[in-house]
């Protein structure tokens, strides 16, 4: 310890404290302060850099999304589109049948009508012609008999004959 | 590119001027006392493990003894700047002529000067050679303020310089590119290692920018200046009590006066606890914060540091002590492995005593401005 004490040399130590403060200073202000900075900025920098490029990243896998969504609605517009279009077409058909349908059983029901009234009118036209050469027939029958005396008498006597009194 | 190319000049500057002056210590052809020369024996072994240890005056690459038995070291002064009775002196180390025992006396405005075990003394009027009890202390001379530009100062700010130049060219990239390259490519990360491993998780993400300035220098300046101790320069800064201890005592100021009202309450009246006990608690908490604290921090870097020393050089040392039981060829193969072994373990050392100081300065930070909002 003695010898410890004794090596201890002031003069070293007050030539080591000032140099060691002038050469922190000269250090701090010259060397580590600009070079802290740099650091600092660079580091600041490259962070800056890696932001962005997580930032493009983030806004590529949101604009991929849009274009998915975007993808995903078109189809789904197209394949509306494409059901409204074959419901349409069904629908087109089914009416037109049904039109056809109606129209048909329309026709059908005029048809039967008009035939239904035809045959009437031929019936009622058959009818008086029937009459007419019924009248006829019965005018030339009644005209032939009434020419023969005779047989109107006859006729007349056996008319009477059926026409007993009672 | 032009930025690297600077620092490189400035570097090739600086080697030229530490290796011109080199030639200085052939000048010096006097044989010294004390100066064995070879070391051979266990006793010698310690003596320059431990003299290498401390501080010096001079800056010593290393030293030879030539033909004619005359000691010469290779290296350069120092400049020596006292504090003494008649004010500032000054001269440089190589007046001593690397006497270390007080046998050479330099005059300065009528003051005598010498060097004992790497302190400067100032001799008493009239006394004109150092005279030593018997515990070889000075009885006519007293100790002066030594303010020298010692080896450990010249380290200090040569790694201050290298940290200015290198972190300021760093600095300086950054203006015109945001990814460094060269020298910086290998800084950045160690910026960031502090920063982030050491600053943010340590004191939180709400203060620790106002603090990480000082961690960073911190960090650095003991970490370069553990791996400057590795070389064969020698230095051993970080191994130096004063040092650890202004260190230390630098990161005690920084979280005494960050402390916050949570931090200082818990200190001085700790809530929760009997009011009985809260006494005894602040006496202990307050012992924590101003003794145990730095205490832990400037003795753990110091004698982590300079154990490594020691350690690396005594297994160097097995070399010439174990000559004669192993042969020279085995002695200086097994002083080799282990001492390579050793130094690899010492340079992750450097690496986790700069980390561990700076971690727990960063810690005791934390605690002082942590926010207290969980009672």
């Amino acid at each position: 310890m003695e010898t410890l004490l004794n090596d201890f040399s002031i003069g070293l130590f007050v030539m080591q404290t000032v140099i060691f403060l002038v050469l922190i200073f000269i250090m701090v202000k010259f060397a580590w302060k600009p070079i802290m900075n740099s650091l600092n900025d660079r580091e600041e920098g490259i962070q800056n850099a890696l932001d962005a490029a997580e930032n493009a990243k983030l806004e590529m896998q949101n604009l991929q999304a849009d274009n998915e969504k975007l993808l995903k609605a078109a189809r789904a517009e197209r394949e509306a589109m494409l059901k409204d279009a074959r419901d349409m077409k069904n629908k087109m058909i089914e009416d037109a049948k049904g039109e056809a349908q109606a129209e048909a059983s329309k026709l059908i029901a005029q048809a039967q009508e008009s035939i239904e009234s035809e045959k009437k009118a031929a019936i009622a036209d058959l009818k008086s012609q029937v009459a007419n050469l019924s009248l006829e027939i019965a005018e030339k029958v009644v005209k032939e008999e009434l020419s023969n005396k005779g047989k109107q008498e006859k006729l007349v006597e056996s008319l009477l004959g059926e026409a007993t009194l009672n | 590119m032009k930025v690297t190319q600077h620092s490189f000049k400035f570097l090739v500057l600086v080697a030229a001027l530490f290796f011109g002056t080199l030639a200085y210590g052939q000048h010096h052809e006097e044989k010294h006392q004390n100066d064995g020369g070879e070391v051979n024996t266990n006793e010698e072994v310690n003596e320059y493990i431990l003299h290498h240890i401390k501080d010096s005056h001079d800056f010593t690459l290393f030293s030879y003894t030539n033909d004619a038995g005359e000691r010469k070291h290779v290296g350069f002064p120092l400049p020596v700047i006292l504090w003494t009775s008649e004010g500032l002196v000054t001269f440089m180390s190589s007046e001593f002529h690397h006497n270390d025992d007080g046998h050479a006396i330099v005059e300065r405005k009528g003051l005598k000067f010498a060097k004992i075990h790497g302190k400067i003394y100032e001799l008493e009027q009239g006394a004109t050679r150092v005279k030593f009890d018997e515990d070889h202390h000075a009885t006519n001379a007293h100790k002066v303020l030594d303010f020298s530009i010692t080896k450990s100062v010249f380290g200090i700010l040569l790694v201050g310089i290298l940290m200015i130049v290198a972190f300021t060219s760093l600095a300086r990239q950054y203006r015109k590119k945001a990814i460094p390259t060269g020298l910086g490519r290998v800084l950045e990360p160690l910026v960031l290692y502090v920063r982030d491993e050491i600053a943010r998780p340590n004191i939180g993400d709400k203060y620790y920018r106002r603090f990480t300035g000082y961690l960073l220098t911190v960090f650095f300046f003991i970490w370069v200046l553990n791996l400057l101790g590795l070389t064969p320069i020698g230095f051993n800064v970080t191994g130096q009590i004063a040092v650890t201890a202004a260190l230390a005592i630098f990161t005690l100021i920084i979280y005494t006066f960050s402390g916050n009202k949570g931090y200082w309450g818990h200190m001085l009246w700790m809530p929760g606890v009997p009011v009985l006990i809260r006494p005894v608690l602040a006496i202990i908490e307050l012992a924590g914060a101003f003794l145990i604290k730095p205490f832990s921090l400037l003795v753990r870097l110091f004698a982590n540091i300079s154990a490594g020393h020691i350690v690396v050089m005594s297994l160097i040392a097995i070399m010439v002590v174990m000559k004669n039981e192993l042969t020279a060829g085995g002695a200086t193969a097994l002083s080799f492995v282990l001492a390579m072994f050793i130094t690899l373990i010492e340079v992750l050392v450097a690496f986790l005593q700069a980390y561990i100081f700076t971690m727990l300065s960063a810690l005791f930070i934390g605690m002082a401005v942590a926010d207290h909002d969980h009672h």
